[in-house]
């Protein structure tokens, strides 16, 4: 007898994790040389396991940025389809480069070395321990998982925009128009969004579930974007910020950011 | 009763088609925001939310102003309201019925509207918006109906319909306030975090939906064989001014606080507001209209000689009406999202589809005013 | 009992009787045939058994439910392989592993889905595999 959708959920459910499947070797990955989780060398043949974390996090090294590079930009839209309409008004991005008094107006002032106030950050979204976004979503379509990452869910978003209005960052975007025809180059891998939801940085947990760090991440020839669990004191992004001064993005908020920055 | 509607003198012919243009060319535009998304509108990454929300936020206060009616006639014996209670009460279900249209015509994906109710969020003020709103409907709905059908057949009301008046009195207050903690809860939004919000929200409330209230008033004395009566539209005027002033004193009391204490994260919204920052100030002029509009219209209610005289009377009240619809129906909304987190001062304009969709939205209120007030009227002469 | 205004009345429940049916008149005799739904593309050519995920019959009937279960369970639980009623593990992505079979979206999906009537807003995110390649 055909079973119901209910077993079905609960069989998914209960289903093991990590089980061996064929990963698909992702556009990001193959151009960052199939970056390695757990000392897996580059070239590693056959699937990666799954990267877990009890809280993921990510520090931001700003001082390392060369001026005018742009490759976290690029590797993460290119990764997730994110369109790009050419103005203002419609734009959709997951992660920019701010100015560093724009992004840290209560940190900067005018009496900092000039070096500092010339400074570009890159700014996404911040994955906080106590989002806003979360709470005010009237379907649930935003969500929070056990790791941390605070998650979309595109199939159940209806646009209503609250949660733009309640990220204190300016995290997320609207897709104003059909984002498909502004794609410059559509990854097979990864689905596109449709007209009418918001979007926003997942910490790239689809690559996250194949063993892939964030495209970002891996695309950064200066390692100024470092990623991992915050829960493990072994862990690169534990050890850079146990070693230097970091500070996070309107903290006073108390929304709790998960993305450090070490300038 | 619904029959006395459909039949009415030319001009009222006339009227209702009229709007029912209006209503059509709306629509007509929002099949086009269908097909092309809600960038047909002037909505952006920075300002995501706009005129049709702002609109949204002001009917609710319209909606929510039957209390004023409702509170002194039931609770209070104040036996100059009898007349027109009811017309609060269509007034509240008509704004509210606008305030729901204009919430769906925001959503990005319409489609899946029936999401609010398959995945209830209590956490989401949205959520209890949706409710809020929906109940409030319904009571006046239901009472207004019931007890302008016992007024045609000349029997007093049902004592079930006494329970739901009630209950809709604190009800009116819970939308209002609802509403403003839709933006009174977000963190980073200077212009919006701020305790006094409901209250504001409230007091503005109180002035604009009496005043719309006093001119349908004028108008059907003039147009529709009904008069009011002189002491209950002075009364009305009586809670605009003091309403009004209570507004004007909140607005005060946020602009001291802002520059009094120089914290740069809320003065910058307000001097966007009031002066325009580099060089942006369109909404800082509209600004300007509202508020010369709200001391004229202050000025001629507080004194008897002119809130007596039916042109000043008038012309005070659609000075309340286009001052508060400033301050809230746009400037509230836009200038909490300028300037942006990240500094930017992004201007918000309207596009020509938006204004159409949203005047089709107060033609479609509009209309149902039109035809509920004609019930109103024709049931009030024939008895 | 005397019936006002009868004629209007009946008048009325006619013309609504007629704009109700029109559908029926005007596809009178327009049999559609059932869709004819391929499944020989060389993945499933390849196949010692050749069976989807669970049996046809289910499939046919639940497919929807199923992919609606399997989008619940990756988006919101991060969980993304199926066992199977018969024990066997899938990978769950909807471009992967069902295209990865059905490649021939157009003849086997397509086909029925417009038969039906039935317009799924999946291809809206999406990719179909083949239309990038």
């Amino acid at each position: 007898m055909a079973p119901t959708r209910r077993e079905f959920l609960k069989i998914a459910g209960v289903s093991a994790v990590g089980l061996v499947l064929p990963p698909l070797a992702t556009l990001t990955g193959a151009q960052a040389g199939m970056p390695a989780a757990g000392g897996v060398s580059q070239t590693a043949p056959g699937p990666l396991p799954a990267l877990r974390a009890k809280r993921w996090a990510m520090a931001v090294d700003a001082g390392k940025c060369p001026p005018g590079c742009r490759d976290c930009i690029t590797a993460c839209h290119l990764a997730h389809n994110v369109p790009d309409f050419g103005n203002a008004k419609d734009d959709v991005h997951w992660i920019g480069l701010e100015r560093v008094d724009h992004v840290f107006p209560a940190e900067i002032h005018s009496r900092l070395p000039e070096s500092f106030k010339r400074l570009s950050v890159p700014v996404l979204c911040n994955h906080c321990e106590n989002p806003p976004c979360v709470r005010v979503c009237p379907t649930q379509a935003t969500f929070q998982r056990a790791d941390g990452i605070v998650m979309m869910d595109y199939h159940r978003c209806i646009g209503c925009r609250f949660c733009m209005a309640a990220c204190p960052y300016g995290s997320r975007s609207m897709n104003y128009r059909d984002p498909r025809p502004f794609i410059p180059k559509i990854n097979a891998d990864f689905p596109t969004r449709t007209r009418g939801v918001v979007e926003k940085c997942n910490f790239c947990e689809e690559g996250l579930a194949r063993g892939i760090l964030p495209a970002c991440v891996t695309i950064c020839k200066e390692k100024a974007l470092v990623f991992g669990d915050l829960e493990d004191p072994g862990s690169d992004v534990r050890r850079l910020l146990d070693g230097r001064f970091s500070i996070r993005r309107r903290p006073d908020l108390g929304t709790g950011p998960q993305v450090y920055y070490l300038l | 009763m619904l029959e006395k509607a459909l039949k009415g003198s030319r001009g009222y012919g006339i009227w209702v088609a009229c709007l029912l243009l209006l209503v059509a060319t709306g629509f007509f535009f929002y099949l086009k925001q269908l097909d092309y998304g809600l960038g047909i509108t002037g909505m952006s990454r920075d300002v995501s939310w706009g005129l049709y929300i702002a609109q949204f936020t002001f009917l609710v206060g319209i909606a929510a102003s039957a209390v004023m009616l409702v509170l002194p006639y039931y609770l209070h014996d104040h036996k100059a309201f009898g007349k027109i209670t009811i017309l609060g009460e269509f007034l509240a279900v008509s704004a509210v019925i606008m305030c729901v249209t204009f919430v769906f015509v925001d959503l990005g994906q319409p489609g899946r509207v029936m999401n609010l109710l398959l995945y209830p969020s209590p956490t989401s003020v949205l959520f209890w918006d949706v409710i809020v709103l929906n109940g409030y409907l319904l009571l006046n709905l239901i009472t207004g109906w019931t007890v302008l059908g016992c007024d045609r057949k000349g029997i007093p009301p049902p004592a079930w319909v006494k329970p739901l008046i009630y209950i809709s009195i604190p009800w009116a207050v819970s939308i209002h306030t609802v509403t403003a903690f839709i933006y009174a809860g977000l963190p980073g939004r200077g212009f919006w975090l701020t305790a006094i919000m409901a209250p504001r929200f409230l007091a503005s409330a109180f002035a604009s939906g009496p005043a719309l209230l006093i001119l349908f008033c004028l108008i059907l004395k003039r147009f529709g064989r009904f008069d009011a009566g002189e002491k209950a539209i002075q009364t009305l005027a009586k809670i605009v001014a003091y309403a009004l002033a209570t507004s004007i004193f909140f607005v005060l009391v946020e602009l001291f606080t802002a520059f009094y204490s120089q914290i740069p994260g809320h003065m910058q919204h307000l001097k966007y507001l009031f002066a325009g920052l580099d060089g942006h100030n369109t909404i800082a002029r509209w600004m300007g209209v509202s508020a010369l509009t709200a001391v004229a219209a202050f000025v001629l209610l507080i004194i008897p000689q002119t809130r007596k005289r039916e042109p000043l009377l008038a012309a005070a009240c659609c000075f309340v009406f286009l001052s508060l619809w400033i301050e809230k129906g746009l400037g509230l909304v836009v200038t909490g999202f300028v300037p942006s987190p990240l500094e930017r001062i992004t201007e918000y304009t309207p596009t020509g589809p938006e204004v159409a969709i949203t005047i089709g939205i107060w033609a479609l209120g509009l209309l149902m005013i039109t035809m509920f007030y004609k019930i109103f009227v024709s049931v009030r002469t024939e008895t | 009992m005397k019936l006002y205004d009868g004629g209007k009345i009946i008048a009325g429940i006619v013309v609504f009787l007629i704009v109700a049916s029109v559908p029926f008149w005007y596809g009178r005799g327009k049999a559609v045939s059932p869709p004819d739904l391929k499944l020989d593309t060389p993945a499933i050519e390849r196949l010692k058994e050749k069976l989807c995920v669970e049996p046809a019959p289910y499939m046919r009937a639940n497919h929807m439910k199923l992919l609606s279960a399997w989008r619940e369970s990756v988006v919101r639980e991060g969980n993304r392989s199926y066992k199977a009623t018969d024990g066997k593990v899938y990978k769950i992505s909807l471009t992967g592993t069902c295209l990865e079979c059905h490649s021939n979206k157009d003849k086997f999906c397509d086909r029925c889905h417009d038969y039906a009537g039935a317009k799924p807003a999946c291809w809206n995110c999406h990719i179909i595999p083949e239309e990038v390649r």
